[in-house]
């Protein structure tokens, strides 16, 4: 295991009586591409805001390479923050606001000027060292905002909400190519997304936050997976869920069917749980040894190129059932609305939680 | 222009030409006709006045002038500047009062105005009885009719235009490209100066040339501030239209006068055209 550059302990940070970080430990490890997610007022950006040094916590300690940083002022932190409005500086070419901060390290010029060089070559910005901010798109204004960072070869690298200005297209592209940049360069980015997609795509290892609390860290595969409670179940990707109560093998739901599955170790039978599983894990017509089966109407079909959605109306839940069939396998077996059919998933599919 | 915007326009339109072009052609016009021998004026075409604005003297009195409405502009931008950017880095729902508070003297007459500080300034006036108050027993401070007395009261007359003036950009300002310099290595001086200063100039130039071009054809402050002693370009103008009796030599001051103002004007504008062209001074956060 590699080891950890970023420690933060027990960092709590108040705001009057909202607390909007609380008692937050997180370990991040060198050269890793780390995300912090949760949707807004989760605490994701007073947490970045910690890290770069425009807060200081309430209490807990940030550790840096093993020492203290909670009351370095900003500038003296070999951290670099990405912002979200990029904030570059209007009134500076690309060049200058590249530049800007190997000036504040006092370098030689020539020694600016290669390494500034060099950055915009590897972003791509060579062309457009002489323009203006305003003279630049969405995306070459992210590249500025990275490059000017990156040019400071930060410890750290904090981005929060990189992607959030770029339209859906240039989003997907750009995801790629801030992992390129960063395996490239071998800085630890940590980026804070409310976009749950990206950051499945994006980070080797990831921190899901609400309402100032760390819910789960992990990888994007384990969360995915075995998400530890209902809401980072719903959080991350698309959930089915059934609410009922707990018995010794599964959650017998409202329509007295039992939903096959294991319960977690926070849950005996009797409680109140709600069983979950992921629409691609769901078949149609499933083989006889589907633990999970129930018949359904097909209410609308949504086609997304690679694979079908169906909704599908059941007795088990008020909502209609989401179900993600390949192309193939709907071509194998057509069906077109109104209907009926049967659908299954395998015992281990399901998902339990407390309720 | 359509019928309709004319006629819209044509209200305004009619005020400004029968207030301000007719008044202002006229003043040319007299600026170039010799003065009566008994005051008046004769009408021959001559640039002798022009001349005589020229001659060292009053060339002299409108160095003075320039150099008084210098300090005072410096000075109402030093405090003014300061004064804005604590309005604008005040919490959001704060910032109207203070503002408010900002430019309430503006409420009140500017002779009055003006008249308050002869109060405080005078021999026993409240400046010298508080200090005698802290024990002061020595002669009373000559600070009424004085250089000092004028500058005091330019700068307290128009510092609400700078306060108004800086606020604009400060509050504009994207509160992250501080903190991006800060994060990228800047200490809080050079934050200011490389980022924050360059990027509200165009606030402060409108607010120095608003109060140069007002301080500088001011009559009102030099008389009763200054006592007639310090005379700026305003007293001679009213000197000669009202003491003098000599209309043309005042006419011409005037359109010397009127000529700096417009050229600092002018320039004032080509600088904010150009600075507008790149101040996108709020980056939009989508």
């Amino acid at each position: 295991m590699t080891r950890t550059l970023l420690a933060i302990d027990r960092v709590t940070k108040n705001f009057g009586r909202i607390a909007a970080v609380d008692d937050v430990s997180l370990a991040i490890r060198e050269n890793e591409f780390f995300a912090l997610l949760g949707p807004s007022g989760c605490g994701k950006t007073t947490l970045l805001r910690m890290l770069a040094g425009f807060e200081t916590p309430s209490a807990g300690k940030i550790l840096l390479d093993g020492k203290d940083i909670s009351a370095v002022p900003p500038n003296r932190r070999p951290v670099n923050l990405m912002f979200q409005s990029y904030a570059l500086f209007p009134h500076m070419t690309v060049r200058a606001n590249i530049s800007y901060g190997l000036e504040m390290e006092r370098l030689p010029a020539e020694k600016i000027r290669a390494r500034v060089d060099e950055i915009m070559a590897t972003t791509q910005l060579s062309q457009l060292a002489d323009r203006k901010p305003e003279q630049l798109s969405g995306g070459q204004k992210q590249r500025v905002a990275l490059a000017r960072a990156l040019v400071k070869r930060p410890r750290l690298l904090l981005l929060d909400e990189p992607l959030g200005a770029l339209d859906k297209k240039l989003r997907g592209a750009m995801q790629m190519e801030l992992k390129r940049l960063q395996h490239e360069v071998g800085i630890t980015f940590i980026v804070v997304t409310h976009d749950q997609e990206e950051a499945l795509v994006m980070a080797d290892r990831m921190a899901v936050l609400k309402d100032g609390h760390l819910l789960q860290c992990d990888t994007p595969h384990e969360i995915y997976e075995r998400p530890a409670d209902r809401f980072v179940a719903d959080f991350i990707g698309v959930m089915n869920f059934c609410e009922g109560s707990a018995e010794q093998y599964g959650v017998r739901a409202a329509n007295d069917a039992l939903i096959a599955g294991t319960l977690p170790d926070d849950l005996s039978p009797g409680s109140a749980a709600i069983a979950a599983v992921r629409p691609e894990r769901v078949a149609l017509s499933p083989t006889a040894d589907i633990a999970n089966r129930v018949s359904g109407t097909v209410e609308a079909l949504a086609y997304h190129g690679l694979d079908l959605q169906l909704h599908i109306r059941t007795a088990l839940t008020e909502k209609p059932f989401l179900v993600r069939v390949t192309a193939d396998a709907a071509n194998r077996r057509p069906v077109k609305a109104g209907d009926t059919v049967e659908i299954g998933w395998a015992a281990e599919d399901t998902r339990i939680f407390r309720n | 222009m359509t019928s309709r915007s004319t006629l819209l326009m044509a209200p305004a339109l009619a005020w400004l030409t029968g207030l301000m072009v007719v008044p202002c052609a006229l003043v040319l016009a007299l600026a170039f006709f010799r003065r009566g021998i008994y005051g008046g004026v004769e009408y021959t075409f001559t640039l002798e006045n022009f001349a005589q604005v020229f001659d060292p003297l009053y060339a002299g009195i409108f160095l003075n002038s320039a150099r008084i409405a210098g300090t005072a502009t410096l000075i109402a931008v030093v405090i003014g500047y300061a004064a804005a950017y604590a309005i604008a880095a005040a919490p959001r729902h704060r910032q109207p009062i203070y503002l408010f508070f900002a430019v309430l003297p503006f409420w009140s007459n500017y002779l009055i105005r003006t008249y308050a500080w002869i109060v405080l300034l005078n021999r026993e006036g409240l400046v010298t009885q508080f200090l005698r108050w802290f024990g002061y027993t020595g002669e009373p401070p000559s600070m009424l009719y004085t250089e000092g007395a004028v500058i005091a009261g330019l700068v307290y007359n128009y510092l609400p235009f700078v306060i108004l003036a800086c606020y604009a950009p400060l509050s504009r300002l994207n509160p992250e490209l501080a903190e991006a310099s800060r994060d990228l290595g800047g200490s809080a001086f050079t934050t200011f100066r490389r980022i924050v200063l360059p990027l509200t100039l165009p606030g402060i130039a409108a607010g120095a040339v608003f109060v140069f071009v007002l301080s500088i054809g001011n009559f009102v402050t030099p008389a009763l501030l200054g006592g007639g002693r310090f005379q700026m370009i305003g007293n001679l103008v009213y000197d000669q239209f009202l003491t003098a009796n000599d209309w043309p030599f005042g006419a011409a001051l005037s359109m010397v006068l009127i000529a700096i103002m417009m050229l600092l004007l002018t320039l004032q504008a080509f600088a904010a055209e150009r600075a507008s062209g790149r101040a996108t001074v709020r980056e939009e956060a989508v």
